[in-house]
Order: C-alpha cells, then sequence, then structure tokens
C-alpha cells in the first residue's frame, strides 16, 4: 500500500516502509547480536514517471542508505520497493539484473566511482558489455555519443580517469548511467565534491538529460538550495525517517516540521541583504542529532525541537513518548509531527 | 579603526616534481582592528595557501613564500625570527582549520590542548589555565564544561569539536583569528549553530576575523568586506554589499549567477562558467580567466589587469567595465 496518492499518474518507483538496519555486534569469539543502526526506519513516498523528487537530509539521516536500498544495493532489512509495478526485494541474479538495466546511479566521490585502471570508453561501455547491447563498432559508436551528450570530446575515449578533473568525472559518470536508457537515476550527491563553479555545469546538463530523455530521478543531496532548484517535490529526513514531503514551492512557502523550519532558516543565501532580514527569524538548533543506534522512543526530533512545548500544550501530547505518524495533513503534503 | 594587518605583494610558490605550482601571485590588501574579510574562492585559487603563508605555516620544502611583507605590529611576519612568529601565533594571531578531527590532537585530552596555549602564552599555572579553559569552554556553548573538559577529541561530536577549536583559537584573546573554511565539513544546522557563535564572540572579544571559504552565501551574513581569488590572484574586493549587489569582474558576476538560492521564485537555467581553473603549474599568460571569461579582450592575453579601483572601497582586476560591456563571446572554452 502506497501512501502518496497518485491520482491520474502511475507511480514508476513505489517504496513502501522501506527499512535498512545494520547489525551492531559484540564479542570477539561469539558475535551477539546486541543492537542495530537503524538507518533507514519506515519511508514510504512514490515518484512519478518523469519528475525529480528530492531527498535532502544531513549527514547521518539515511538518505544516501534509502538511495542505495532502492537499488538493492543493500538488500533492505524490511519494506517494499517496486519498479513498474515489480517487487525488487524478492528478485535476485538474472532477473534482477534484468530491471537494473531501467535504474541507475551517480555516484558522488568522482575520485572512487571511476576504476582508474580502466579507459574511459571501457568504462562507460561496461552496462553495454553487462546488458548484452550492441557490440564491436556500433558500441564504440553509442560510447562516443555518450561522451558527446555529456559534453565530452569523443576524442577522450581512450584515456584514463586521473587525466580528468573533478568535474569531468562526473560527466564521465552520467554517461556511464544513461549508456543502457534506463527510466530512473538515483543520484547520490552528485554535485558535493565539486567546486561552485562546476556544479552549475553538471546541474544544467542532469535537468537537459532529464528533458531529452524523459529521466526520472531521485536527487539525493544535503544542499537544500540545489535540491529545491532541481527537484519538483522535496523529502526531508531525519535520523532515518521522512519528516516533511511536499512540492518544492509549499516546502519553501510553508514548511510545516520543526526541522524543516530549522533546515531553511540555517541555509546561507549569497545575498547580504537577505542574510540580514532573515538575522531576527533565525531558528537555531540546540545540540546534535541523536545516533541511530539509539534513536529517541517518541519522535526522532524530541531532543532538539523548539516547539515541543507547543505540542505538550495544544495537543496534549507527549513527544518524547509518543512516535508521530507521517501523514497527509494538506493536499499533497505529507508531515510527521504531532502539532498536526 | 586602525590598519591591523598590511599584506603587500605575497606571492607563495611550491616547487614540485611536476614544476613549480605558481599558488599566490602578488596578494596585497589590508584589514582593520575588528574587521571581518571573506576570502572567497575554489579550490586551487590561494585562498588557503594566503593565509597560511601570513603566519609562516607553509611547508618549506617543497613551499617557499617568494616574494612579499606581511605587516602586523610594526613588522614584517616574513621577516621575524622563528621565535618571534611562534610567540604571535596561537597568541595575537591565531588560526582554526577546516577539519577539526585532523586538526586536533587524538591523544590529548581538549582541556590539555587548550590550556596548553595559555600556559605558554599568558604564563599562567596549571590551576589558572584550568580555570580559565572551562570558562572558554562555556564560552563557546559546550554543555557540562566542566566534565568535558578531560575529555578526548573523539569524544566530541564535529560541531563541538569546531567548537574546542574555537575556544581554542579564542583563549588568548587574539586581535586576529583566521578561520579556514572552518563549517565546511559541517552539517548545516551545526553550520548556522557555529556562526551565530562567532558573531556574539566577535561581539563580545572584538577581534578581526580573516574567514575563508568557497560558500558565497555564509560569506553574505558574515563579512564586512569580501575579497574574491582566482588562481592565486585577488580578482575583486569590496564591501560585502556593494559585491553582491555590483559585482565588477567577470568571474565574481558568474559565480553569483551560477548559484541556486533557496529563495529563487522559479527555477531559471544556472549560468554557468564553462572550463576550468587554469594550470598553476603552466600558468597562463595574461588574464588567469582569460579562457573562461565572456566579456574578454585580445589585450586580456596581452598582460594580466591590475587590481585598480572602480568605486569607493572596490577593487577590480579586469580591463572591461562589465556593468556597461556586451559579452565578447557565448563559449569561451574551446578546448575541452
Amino acid at each position: 500500500m502506497s501512501t502518496n496518492g497518485n491520482g491520474q499518474d502511475q507511480a514508476l518507483v513505489s517504496i513502501n516502509n522501506l527499512k535498512m538496519y545494520f547489525p551492531i555486534t559484540q564479542g570477539i569469539i561469539f558475535q551477539r547480536h546486541v543492537g542495530d543502526i537503524k538507518a533507514v526506519d519506515g519511508v514510504s513516498f512514490d515518484i512519478k514517471r518523469g519528475e525529480t523528487l528530492g531527498l535532502v537530509g544531513e549527514s547521518g539521516c539515511g538518505k544516501s542508505t534509502t538511495g542505495r536500498a532502492i537499488l538493492q544495493l543493500y538488500r533492505p532489512t524490511d519494506g517494499s520497493v517496486r519498479f513498474e509495478g515489480t517487487e525488487l526485494t524478492t528478485l535476485k541474479g538474472e532477473s534482477l539484473r534484468k530491471v537494473r538495466r531501467h535504474i541507475q546511479m551517480i555516484f558522488q566521490d568522482p575520485y572512487a566511482s571511476l576504476n582508474p585502471r580502466m579507459t574511459v570508453g571501457s568504462i562507460v561501455g561496461e552496462p553495454l558489455e553487462v546488458h548484452n547491447i550492441l557490440s564491436g563498432k556500433a558500441r564504440r559508436e553509442r560510447v562516443r555519443e555518450l561522451l558527446e551528450i555529456v559534453g565530452l570530446n569523443p576524442y577522450f575515449i581512450n584515456r584514463y580517469p586521473h587525466e580528468f578533473s573533478g568535474g569531468q568525472r562526473q560527466r564521465i559518470g552520467v554517461a556511464r548511467a544513461l549508456a543502457v536508457q534506463p527510466d530512473f537515476i538515483v543520484c547520490d550527491e552528485p554535485i558535493s565534491a565539486l567546486d561552485v563553479s562546476i556544479q552549475a555545469q553538471v546541474i544544467n546538463l542532469l535537468e537537459r538529460l532529464q528533458e531529452e530523455f524523459g529521466l526520472t530521478y531521485l536527487f539525493i543531496a544535503h544542499d537544500l538550495a540545489v535540491v529545491r532548484h532541481i527537484s519538483d517535490r522535496i523529502a526531508v529526513m531525519y535520523l532515518g525517517k521522512i519528516v516533511e514531503l511536499t512540492d518544492r514551492a509549499t516546502l519553501y512557502r510553508e514548511p510545516l516540521h520543526p526541522y524543516t523550519q530549522a533546515l531553511l532558516s540555517a541555509v546561507p543565501i549569497p545575498d547580504p541583504i537577505a542574510e540580514a532580514e532573515r538575522e531576527k527569524k533565525r531558528v537555531i538548533l540546540q545540540g546534535d542529532v541523536p545516533s541511530p543506534a539509539n534513536p529517541p522512543q517518541g519522535c526522532n526530533f524530541c531532543t532538539r525541537c523548539p516547539a515541543k512545548s507547543r505540542a505538550l500544550k495544544e495537543k496534549g501530547i507527549d513527544c518524547d513518548v509518543v512516535e508521530p505518524e507521517f501523514r497527509e495533513v494538506e493536499s499533497n503534503h505529507w508531515v510527521a509531527c504531532h502539532l498536526y | 579603526m586602525g590598519t591591523l594587518l598590511d599584506v603587500r605583494n605575497l606571492r607563495t610558490q611550491f616547487f614540485t616534481q611536476d614544476g613549480v605550482v605558481r599558488a599566490v601571485n602578488g596578494m596585497s590588501y589590508t584589514l582593520d582592528e575588528g574587521e571581518t574579510l571573506g576570502i572567497v574562492g575554489e579550490s586551487g585559487s590561494g585562498k588557503s595557501v594566503g593565509v597560511m603563508s601570513l603566519i609562516r605555516l607553509i611547508p618549506t620544502p617543497p613551499g617557499k613564500i617568494v616574494d612579499g611583507e606581511v605587516l602586523f605590529e610594526n613588522r614584517d611576519l616574513l621577516k621575524a625570527s622563528d621565535s618571534e612568529i611562534r610567540s604571535i601565533r596561537g597568541n595575537k594571531i591565531s588560526m582554526i582549520f577546516q577539519d577539526p578531527m585532523t586538526s586536533l590532537n587524538p591523544v590529548l585530552t581538549i582541556g590539555r590542548q587548550i590550556s596548553e596555549a595559555l600556559e605558554l602564552h599568558l604564563g599562567m599555572d596549571k590551576q589558572q589555565a584550568r580555570a580559565r579553559t572551562v570558562e572558554l569552554l562555556e564560552l563557546v556553548g559546550i554543555p557540562s564544561a566542566a566534565d568535558r573538559i578531560d575529555d578526548y577529541p573523539h569524544q566530541f561530536s564535529g560541531g563541538m569539536r569546531q567548537r574546542a577549536m574555537i575556544a581554542m583559537g579564542l583563549s588568548c584573546n587574539p586581535q586576529l583569528l583566521i578561520a579556514d573554511e572552518p563549517t565546511t565539513a559541517l552539517d548545516v544546522t551545526i553550520q548556522a549553530q557555529i556562526v551565530d557563535l562567532v558573531k556574539r564572540l566577535r561581539e563580545e572579544i572584538g577581534m578581526a576575523i580573516i574567514w575563508i571559504t568557497h560558500d558565497l552565501g555564509v560569506v553574505a551574513g558574515l563579512a564586512d568586506r569580501v575579497i574574491v581569488m582566482y588562481a592565486g590572484m585577488i580578482v575583486e574586493e569590496a564591501p560585502v554589499r556593494e559585491l553582491y549587489g555590483n559585482p565588477r569582474h567577470p568571474y565574481t558576476l558568474g559565480l553569483l549567477g551560477s548559484l541556486p538560492r533557496l529563495d529563487e521564485e522559479r527555477p531559471e537555467e544556472l549560468k554557468s562558467i564553462e572550463g576550468l581553473p587554469p594550470d598553476l603549474i603552466n600558468y597562463p599568460k595574461g588574464c588567469p580567466f582569460y579562457a573562461r571569461c565572456t566579456y574578454r579582450l585580445d589585450k586580456c592575453l596581452e598582460a594580466a589587469p591590475p587590481l585598480e579601483s572602480v568605486g569607493v572601497g572596490h577593487r577590480a582586476a579586469c580591463y572591461v567595465d562589465v556593468t556597461m560591456a556586451q559579452p565578447t563571446t557565448e563559449h569561451p572554452y574551446q578546448d575541452v
């Protein structure tokens, strides 16, 4: 059962109650399972065909893990991941490989995600090889075409990754993701490791490709300004759970969850006049994020929430004890908070 | 407001196997007492090397400060003796770095690392230093400071480690605090905490700050004046509102236009800067921004434009007045 009512559009990707727990063990000889790091703790959302869903949150919130669990790079501990109606969590071997042709990933670190011992041509052509698409001359042509599509000179087909800059390497990663003409691409912090003046180049490239090839993106990042720019809808994650999900305009205009409000308030705007004005309304959170091995009993945000006393007074709910439900409180606006 | 720091024609190079890396190529600027100067630039712009050169933290070899003067308190720091510089570092001029986990000593307690400077520079005894250290930790907002003083860095979170670094940096009441990308490695809500803290301390203590970052958002909210660096040179310098409101160098213009803003109404295509920064070993002739500049002229290739006044307190290194000129090329970056 998906929690996002769809209306007309069929969801391309449907995530339901996804959980990714990493076990903590103790003991040298007998490894006792003493607990879990609850990296992703019950996440549900749909992604419509052709849209960009932004997944934003700070380090340790579980956004990258969510992306990997969707692609089955980690096998989820629990929950369902449906792609075009097919359940991915139960697929193995050949059947999983066949589906992977339609779902690809662009990774964060342009230095770690390319095999340094392979030429650019081999890297970009590898998905074609894995999925038995084209061969020989036709494959080489396709690789050249892909390099051109991402704005690289096809002449570089025989060069090695170390001969390129970070931004160029990221383009190689994009070309590789496009090779098999996927429908859905998970972009896991694709620009975080790049210099500011290069980030815009890659953002523009991703947007152009989305229009040209009808791609659907899950765009994972911690930079809310970038996410807001590229996404249609945005999900905000905190400590393994989604706290708010709505379209880009509403999230900025009317953030409901106290964490979203604090996050928006914390993002600097490159405009000294705007910054001076925002100063009065700044929300500064106290303290640090709790450990995902030991999340709070109630709402995950209760240790830092500035609105906790308001919830107790107005709704009579103790946020430390009772976990809030992730509900649609307005049309297409989902929040997990006792205040609503 | 007196002048605290006067940097003249600073040049720093690194002598490597592949050639000479021209990291800083003639930086000149001044800093007033109590002023906050933001230095922005991308990787390779020379912003970090530039400030590390001020207090001679450049590893020599392979680095070498080959030219320039750094005038502080009537003496040239570049010509001071080793013991003189050591008495200034951590004392009158202190520095905090980007990643507190690698800049803090992992085998010493936080308390020990902070009190070290107090004992060395201010001549306190162990008891006095310990008491002052607790005060400092409280000042930077570390809860239960008296208990945490004997913790090790790995027992602190990233934000708390950075606060401890700030405490260390401010312990001897410096006149100048140099902060090299202190919040780049931190989450945005933690960054907001740290920036807020620095602003409060700045009001209480009144030290001058040089804040280095690539984040034009942070600088907008923090700096009085901003220097923009590219390929080891200052390309623009202005009071903060003037820089954002009236940028005069094509690089600054390009940078500001390429940033997605949180408060943008509709997403329009970002105006990106084509190409890459130049190779600092094969340093280009003429203006270092030529290859990526949409306003370039032939004369830009002959000689690098000098940094000249374009307004009150506003300097730019460009032959073109971008407020009046039209771009001369749409796709400057010919070779990929």
